[in-house]
């Protein structure tokens, strides 16, 4: 009996090691070790664009991106984005006179699930896709796409391999871009000359845009103080690194992570009494929407976020207008980047005369020629262009948080 | 010297938490012989109750931690008599994947009625951080009250059983479970006591963990779980001494080599301390020798 305990004792450590292992593998999965055990909500969301957009003579629409889970604000708000440009462009016509229709799959931020979504995309019958809303599972159902030369445009997937095949382009600036335009903007405006860094290091969104700042801070000027990371298992006690960042004497702390643990962050400081700039990129979009997050502790937060929604022009007006009415929030820059992405897909299959008749393969070859040939004013800047390997071309623009609202800088 | 101090206190409030847990742990396995390793969840699932009070519902902390201590008490019962009780005879196995099982259901059950957005918890502890040495050195309200609470809990359940019959009939059922049966202890009761005892504590451990790192999800307390589980073997499952220094020792450890050495190794430094310290001392450092019965 008591043999068997130890037996038993030993088995009980070994599962617990290969937990926690497995979870250190699972990178993006910032749940921990159990991310398996939710599977639900998986069911399809068909928008029945402009109410007649059945049979022949419609173009299909795939979107992916996470609904519910911990980065759920993302992929609703490119949902919201996406379904409110096809209903416009479906009142006015649509492309080409073909009807958009629009079916939007949840992926919880999971490669694999991601991949199931895609098929399940397919298998209605989807000739292009838009998405997905987060980097890793964006690279993984890019193999599956340019295997299929299906055309594929993700809003917001930022990691560099997101647009690594020939079929792939995106709306937002790569990790890198961001990195490097954080590092500029933070140099250009004189913002801090000595800057402390925390980033997770188990994800690729957050090591990409470190790297490149790293690199690019110092050609402005900029000192690192300190450098910390954290990775997906340990991701609730920052008191450390907040310590070294206090300790090095930094005036401003970089975070290129997601929001919900900049969130952790925020409070954590304000418990330790430390009270530095704040400074972050479009993973820190979501942080005001938090349930139950004091917005008091992201006051003077800044980040750099091509789009503001109390921007002035008549293009963000009416799209933050209609959106408010039909979602009653109000929309964040990941609804803009899929907002863009729809009227992108919309210049494009215009320029190269896509028909809803033609099929995935054929709209890809014509979109991807398209795609470097137009220029769009978008929500997310003016005069956007994409060159053959995927990227936009824009300016970066930044924002403040003033009395928990986004505020133009 | 003062950033030192810090880490060493931030450690010493991380591992008071994993001691807390580890507690529940390791009276369980002391007394059941067996893993509860719906332990975690339990945790997750007082920080939801807390968070339904406090912030829904809009009474204040004590309410929201009694009534989180209430309900998870009745689940650990609950738990205990319906998912373990039955299997008390089957193979240690069984037991084992049963408390997985229990685990995920809890898990998904919170997913379910709470969805899985992070909500940001609103910290319970209301006392003002300590600045010390012209504030170089702040030690926040909710660092000192996790360290005294852990301390108030070890000596009080120390007291208990040393001091009641509640406490005797547990120690005697841990010794041989059959003898103390033929000596009309009630077995059962017995256990379900630890399970409500171990619940409880989880209840307050949940409240803790929440108010340090104010996040919470389905998962929240499914890593500190099994750090705390490692916890209780670090310092001998089975004794709750071995459970607050194997705890605190975690917590320092994985503070310190986050701080010196790396953060982003700290995990494996933890775990492999772990396997030298199994390696020399297999039991855990408070642990019972076991005697092989041939």
């Amino acid at each position: 009996m008591k043999k068997s305990m130890k037996k038993l004792l030993s088995l009980g450590l070994a599962i617990a090691m290969a937990a926690s292992l497995t979870a250190c593998g699972s990178g993006k999965a910032s749940e921990g070790t159990t991310a398996a055990g939710t599977e639900t909500k998986g069911e399809a969301q068909t928008t029945a664009a402009g109410g007649a957009a059945t049979g022949e003579g419609t173009i299909k629409i795939g979107g992916i991106g996470p609904i519910s889970g911990s980065t759920a604000i993302y992929g609703q708000a490119v949902k919201n984005g996406a379904e409110l440009a096809v209903n416009e462009i479906n009142a006015n016509g649509g492309i080409n006179g073909a009807k958009i229709e629009f079916n939007f799959q949840d992926d919880e931020n999971d490669t694999e699930k991601s991949v199931n979504a895609y098929n399940t995309l397919k298998d209605w019958g989807m000739q292009l896709l838009v998405g997905t809303v987060t980097s890793a599972p964006c690279i993984a159902v890019g193999a599956e796409s340019s295997n299929d030369n299906m055309f594929q445009l993700t809003p917001s997937g930022s990691a560099v391999d997101c647009t690594k095949f020939e079929n792939q382009f995106r709306v937002c600036f790569s990790d890198p871009n961001q990195g490097a335009a954080s590092a500029q903007y933070i140099g250009e405006n004189k913002l801090a000359t000595k800057v402390a860094v925390i980033y997770d290091s188990s994800d690729v969104y957050s090591s990409g845009i470190h790297d490149k700042f790293i690199s690019e801070a110092a050609n402005q000027g900029i000192e690192i103080a300190s450098d910390e990371a954290f990775t997906a298992d340990n991701n609730t006690n920052f008191s450390v690194q907040l310590q070294k960042a206090q300790d090095s004497g930094a005036e401003l702390v970089f975070l290129p992570i997601y929001y919900s643990q900049a969130a952790l962050i925020l409070a954590q400081a304000k418990q330790m009494g430390y009270a530095p700039a704040f400074f972050g990129c479009d993973g820190l979009d979501g942080l005001l929407t938090v349930e139950n997050f004091d917005t008091k502790l992201a006051e003077n937060v800044m980040l750099l976020t091509p789009f503001a929604a109390d921007a002035k022009d008549d293009l963000t007006q009416k799209f933050v207008t209609s959106f408010k009415e039909k979602y009653k929030e109000t929309p964040n820059q990941f609804a803009a980047d899929a907002y863009d992405a729809v009227y992108a897909i919309k210049a494009a299959a215009e320029k190269s005369g896509v028909t809803a008749d033609m099929d995935a393969s054929a709209i890809c070859d014509k979109l991807k020629a398209a795609m470097t040939e137009i220029s769009i004013n978008g929500l997310t800047g003016e005069n956007m262009k994409w060159s053959a390997d995927g990227e936009p071309d824009k300016a970066p623009k930044a924002v403040k948080i003033v009395n928990g609202v986004y505020t133009a800088m | 010297m003062m950033s030192f101090i810090s880490y060493f206190i931030n450690g010493l409030s991380l591992g008071s938490v994993y001691a807390i847990i580890a507690l529940g742990y390791t009276m369980v396995y002391g007394i059941a012989k067996m893993l509860n390793f719906a332990h975690g969840d339990v945790i997750m699932i007082g920080g939801y109750v807390v968070f339904t009070v406090v912030s829904t519902m809009g009474l204040g902390p004590v309410a929201g931690i009694l009534l989180a201590v209430i309900l998870c008490t009745v689940l650990g019962v609950v738990i205990e008599g319906v998912a373990y009780r039955p299997l008390r005879m089957a193979s240690p196995l069984a037991v084992l994947i049963t408390a997985i099982g229990v685990s995920y259901l809890l898990q998904n059950i919170a997913l379910l009625v709470f969805g899985s957005n992070p909500k940001s918890f609103t910290s319970v502890v209301t006392v003002p951080a300590l600045k010390l040495a012209d504030g170089k050195l702040t030690i926040s309200g909710e660092t000192i009250v996790t360290i005294i609470s852990c301390v108030i809990i070890m000596i009080g359940l120390t007291t208990f059983i040393k001091k009641t019959r509640a406490g005797q009939a547990m120690l005697a059922v841990s010794e041989d479970k059959g003898a103390a049966q033929l000596m009309g202890i009630n077995v059962d009761g017995t256990i379900a006591l630890t399970f409500a005892i171990g619940s409880a504590l989880a209840a307050i451990a949940g409240a803790l963990l929440c108010s340090a790192y104010p996040t919470l999800t389905p998962y929240t307390g499914s890593m500190p779980g099994i750090k705390a589980f490692v916890a209780a073997v670090f310092g001998g499952i089975g004794s709750i001494p071995g459970a607050l220094i194997g705890g605190l020792l975690l917590g320092v450890i994985e503070n310190l080599s986050k701080a010196y050495i790396s953060s982003q190794l700290s995990d494996a430094i933890v775990f492999a301390v772990l396997i030298v310290v199994l390696l020399v001392k297999p039991t855990g450092i408070l642990g019972k020798k076991i005697s092989e019965k041939v």
